[in-house]
């Protein structure tokens, strides 16, 4: 049998390393590293126990991956260039492994290092970059989900304090988070009073249920925030932000990182399938040498090409002039939609075998079910994008 | 304690098939190649690291740490990668690859470490491209230090260093007093094989090198980082090794499939002749 000639890798037909600064470089081959090392060996395992690696925590801190973007308050001060490449390695591990990091940084702490006091900041910041405190989002609820104006958490005005009731549904961390952001309308008011609590455990009637038999994000932990005449004290509301701008401009950061996460996913996929295609042999020759499965393996490497040349481009906007939301719904819809798409190939390309979790493609599969539809659904990011170019809102 | 180590960047093992040799065979294609720390390196930076911090601190460093390579300029990636996983500071000292041997390296480290005067130097017991295993032992020699090679484990006492090497059919332990030169085997990094005089005994690293902090990494480029040139080094550059040909490992022939028990043991027997 004649040698076939070493394939040429994702990374050299992207080719972004000329691209990237040394600094950023390093970031990527050190995260890369870590999870090739630290989560790999146990991705499948934690996935089917539905168990959280939570022992790793305080390596994500030390490694300043806790609201890495974020400046100051012992926070690590990456570029979105270094931050997207960082998530990126880390969803090649595992969705939930990146949806921790995610919600801790763009979600908890996001808010309160934009919104919140400097006595907050001061306060809960360090200590969540240094995963001594962990936190969670509470936007979504039962019946309000892309439709968040319509949220019937509340928190009545008594005294010096608010009294929260309500619930928040498909929480990330929340059965093992020590505190929660969460939004709510303020006494009568309607979408414009929505303001955000900083709620921590231990307040009387503030319980997270866990949310089970997930068939998706089976290592990361999801529950519900459920409110009960819970007392927070007036300095826990976030003090400079009002309205459903606060919650979305936490979504817009947290999109960003999922634009590049889904890129993670995507590659692990891409790589299981052409590792398979190229040892799985039918009708005498390995199935890497089909036309059919080339096809496949073409378009898998073009999306992901192209999207990760889109999340640079996008990056790098973000850190000269900025990006607006609808740039980042664009990166975001594309992104994931095209990351599933092609862990769903790739499932097919591994016939029965990718349906093992020995490979880990149907893990990435399942998984990127949920990352299709949270942080904004597919749809909403239509309707985004379609409102943006014609004028016309079509929710 | 002061720790000085030298790195050498190498062809990634992990894409050995990029490794390219010309047609006259006079030497190794360097063009294109992904260089990487030579991993015996990164394991010696990882003791040096050990041994001068309590376990339980990483960022304090009881000591120096100081990491020196030879190369051209791009040879600074290995150290700023080096200097943002824990290093204090770096030397380059300025030369090609192609110029170097054991000998002309292990000369000009001799005379950086009459100026730098560590305790220890800890480094890898070879490099993973030549694999000559050679500079440590040199190095002790003109040096006149005790040295202990292919260390698997290194425990620091006052004005010491006890180390237990892996040798056929055992485990020799040596103590070694300082100054000395130290070179490391890929058991070092092992969770309990590097203890200083700070680190609890019942301290236990994660196995493997440590990954370097992401704020370290974009600090790296503040730490210190001199050239020094070769010629004022080693004055006499002359080579003692000429490297004369190069060969790739022959291609790999593929795989036969047999029927059965049978007929693999008649092939064993009569092709492959093992039987």
């Amino acid at each position: 049998m004649a040698t076939t000639p070493e394939p040429l890798s994702l990374d050299s037909l992207i080719s972004i390393d000329a691209l990237l600064t040394d600094e950023e470089r390093m970031i990527r081959d050190t995260v890369r590293r870590f999870v090739r090392e630290r989560y790999l060996p146990r991705a499948a395992e934690l996935f089917a126990k539905e168990q959280f690696a939570t022992d790793l925590i305080p390596e994500l801190a030390a490694m300043g991956l806790l609201g890495g973007s974020l400046t100051g308050y012992g926070c690590a001060g990456m570029n979105s260039v270094a931050y997207g490449l960082a998530v990126q390695e880390l969803e090649y591990g595992d969705s939930g492994l990146r949806s921790f990091v995610s919600v801790q940084g763009s979600l908890a702490m996001w808010p309160i290092w934009k919104y919140g006091s400097e006595e907050q900041k001061q306060r809960f910041l360090p200590k969540m970059a240094a995963a001594e405190i962990i936190g969670c989002f509470g936007l979504t609820e039962p019946d309000s989900g892309s439709d968040p104006g319509s949220m019937t958490t509340r928190a009545r005005t008594d005294g010096d304090h608010y009294v929260l009731n309500g619930t928040k549904m498909w929480i990330t961390s929340a059965p093992v988070a020590h505190l929660a952001v969460v939004w709510a309308k303020v006494d009568d008011g309607g979408p414009e009073s929505i303001r955000g609590f900083i709620v921590e455990r231990g307040m009387p009637g503030f319980e997270t249920p866990t949310i089970h038999g997930k068939m998706s994000l089976r290592a990361s932990p999801t529950g519900e925030i459920v409110l009960t005449d819970v007392r927070v004290p007036k300095a826990s509301m976030l003090p400079n932000v009002m309205g459903l701008k606060g919650p979305l401009g936490c979504l817009t950061q947290a999109r960003f990182g999922i634009s590049w996460g889904a890129l993670g996913a995507a590659r692990a996929c891409y790589d299981a399938a052409l590792a398979y295609a190229r040892t799985r042999v039918q009708f005498d020759k390995p199935i890497a040498s089909k036309q059919l499965i080339q096809e496949q393996l073409v378009e898998m490497a073009m999306e992901i090409a192209k999207g990760q040349i889109m999340a640079l481009h996008y990056g790098r906007l973000k850190d000269t002039s900025g990006i607006s939301p609808i740039q980042v719904s664009l990166c975001k819809k594309n992104n994931v939609a095209w990351a599933l798409k092609i862990a769903r190939t790739a499932r097919g390309i591994l016939g029965g075998n990718g349906i093992l979790l020995d490979y880990p493609v149907v893990r990435h599969m399942l998984n990127l079910e949920s990352v299709y539809t949270y942080e904004g659904t597919n749809e909403v990011h239509t309707l985004i994008l379609g409102n943006a170019l014609t004028g016309h809102n079509a929710f | 304690m002061k720790i000085l180590v030298p790195l050498k960047r190498v062809a990634d093992p992990d894409n050995a098939n990029k490794v390219k040799i010309p047609a006259a065979g006079d030497k190794i294609e360097t063009t294109g190649l992904e260089w990487k720390p030579n991993p015996f390196d990164e394991y010696a930076l990882e003791a040096a690291l050990r041994l001068t911090e309590n376990g339980q601190t990483p960022k304090v460093r009881a000591g120096e740490v100081v990491v020196v390579t030879f190369g051209p300029k791009e040879t600074e990636q290995t150290l700023r990668a080096a200097l943002a996983t824990g290093a204090d500071r770096a030397i380059r000292i300025d030369t090609t690859d192609d110029k170097l041997d054991g000998d002309l390296v292990a000369r000009a480290l001799a005379a950086l470490i009459e100026k730098e005067k560590p305790d220890v130097v800890v480094m890898g017991k070879q490099a993973v491209d030549g694999d000559s295993n050679q500079v440590g032992q040199i190095l002790a020699e003109l040096l006149d230090w005790p040295m202990a090679t292919f260390a698997a484990t290194i425990k620091e006492e006052a004005g010491a260093l006890v180390v237990s090497r892996e040798v056929d059919g055992g485990v020799a332990t040596m103590r070694v007093k300082l100054p000395a030169i130290v070179t490391v085997d890929l058991r070092i990094v092992a969770p309990t094989s590097v203890y200083s005089t700070k680190t609890a005994a019942t301290f236990k690293y994660n196995d493997g090198v440590r990954f370097a902090a992401l704020p370290a990494i974009m600090a790296a480029k503040k730490k210190l980082l001199v050239e020094i040139k070769l010629a004022d080094l080693a004055a006499d550059q002359a080579l003692k090794v000429e490297y004369k040909a190069f060969q790739a490992p022959p291609a790999r022939k593929a795989g036969i499939k047999v029927k059965d028990v049978t007929e693999l043991v008649t092939r064993l027997k009569n092709e492959a002749k093992v039987l």
